[in-house]
């Protein structure tokens, strides 16, 4: 099991969740940044990798150019949260679906080709739930990027 | 040179088609990572390049990266604030609070009145509840003047607060959003 990270790990997670280098040897071009080695670096990701600290090295696509979608939340009972969240989950279209504390307390994404398709879904989800659905769908975004800068100076210990 | 051509729109070509459904879920932890995405497609490496390149102008990836899973790094809560900012202030403040480090996404969304009173979302992740509830305070401070102060419906018996956070107490659903075959 994997307690703590080197520096080197902490470095590459820090600066390379924001993207890769875009070119032939991206990791040759990392380690001439993080003063390594090509091979140190590949490894260092590998550990992640196989520690299941980095999720993927990957692409990450931008939701809101993969259709129409929103977020949405139900107010349920909190004795039928587990089998109204079963419905929702159901739905291929729903990719996120959180338990919150508050009167709404099931909170949800829902993505769909188009917003005729999210309509139709979301009216799907009122029939069989039976609840209101609240849809909040984004007017604006004040912040673009999902990484944020990971404080590794706390980490707790048992990472598992 | 690339004799990669974009279509130049958001539809994707048969070929970056692939090259989502390559890359998407990964890719394989070696120095040359184009290269083999190249020998998959069965084009160069200079017109991987370029196809990501492209894909990322047209907004259609946002990256390649290491992407961590934050959970496994101590990241355990989340907290999503919710605030009811005047409509007048709400994008300078809102970018204001976008920038903040712990924030990671902070967005306007429509109010429902009178049940949903908040018009902006902001994301904060940590590793104790009490860090989280930190995260909200500092918002708040930020946040303080041009927070809107409404009568409480009491035909609805609602009571109104200017802000609010909702921590998660279970991840139901959570699946990458991933193009389907």
């Amino acid at each position: 099991m994997k307690t703590t990270l080197t520096q080197l790990e902490q470095d590459i997670i820090n600066q390379y969740q924001k993207g890769l280098p875009l070119c032939s040897t991206p990791y040759k071009a990392i380690a001439q940044a993080l003063n390594s080695s090509e091979e140190e670096v590949l490894s260092a990701i590998q550990a992640l990798d196989n520690a299941g600290i980095l999720s993927r090295v990957g692409a990450v696509f931008n939701h809101k150019k993969a259709g129409s979608s929103t977020l949405a939340a139900l107010a349920v009972p909190e004795a039928e949260l587990d089998s109204i969240a079963e419905i929702v989950n159901q739905f291929d279209h729903v990719n996120h679906n959180y338990g919150r504390e508050h009167g709404y307390n099931l909170w949800f994404v829902v993505t769909a080709s188009d917003e005729q398709a999210l309509i139709e879904v979301i009216a799907k989800i009122e029939q069989l739930t039976g609840y209101p659905v609240l849809v909040l769908p984004m007017e604006k975004s004040y912040h673009i990027d999902l990484a944020f800068n990971i404080n590794f100076a706390e980490s707790p210990r048992g990472c598992h | 040179m690339s004799n990669y051509t974009s279509p130049h729109n958001l539809q994707l070509s048969s070929l970056e088609r692939q090259f989502v459904l390559l890359t998407q879920s990964g890719l394989p932890i070696v120095a040359q990572p184009y290269q083999y995405v190249a020998e998959q497609l069965q084009i160069t490496e200079a017109d991987v390049l370029a196809m990501t390149t492209d894909l990322k102008e047209r907004g259609i990836i946002r990256r390649i990266a290491a992407v961590p899973n934050h959970y496994k790094l101590g990241y355990r809560y989340n907290g999503m604030t919710v605030w009811d900012v005047e409509d007048e202030y709400v994008s300078e403040f809102g970018q204001a609070v976008g920038r903040l480090p712990f924030v990671s996404h902070c967005y306007l969304r429509p109010r429902h009145l009178p049940q949903w009173n908040y018009n902006l979302f902001a994301m904060v992740h940590g590793k104790t509840t009490q860090e989280v509830q930190q995260y909200r305070t500092q918002i708040k401070d930020l946040l303080i003047n041009v927070l809107q102060v409404r009568n409480d419906d009491s035909d609805h018996g609602i009571k109104l607060m200017t802000n609010d956070i909702l921590t998660s107490t279970e991840i139901l659903k959570k699946t990458g959003l991933r193009l389907k075959r």
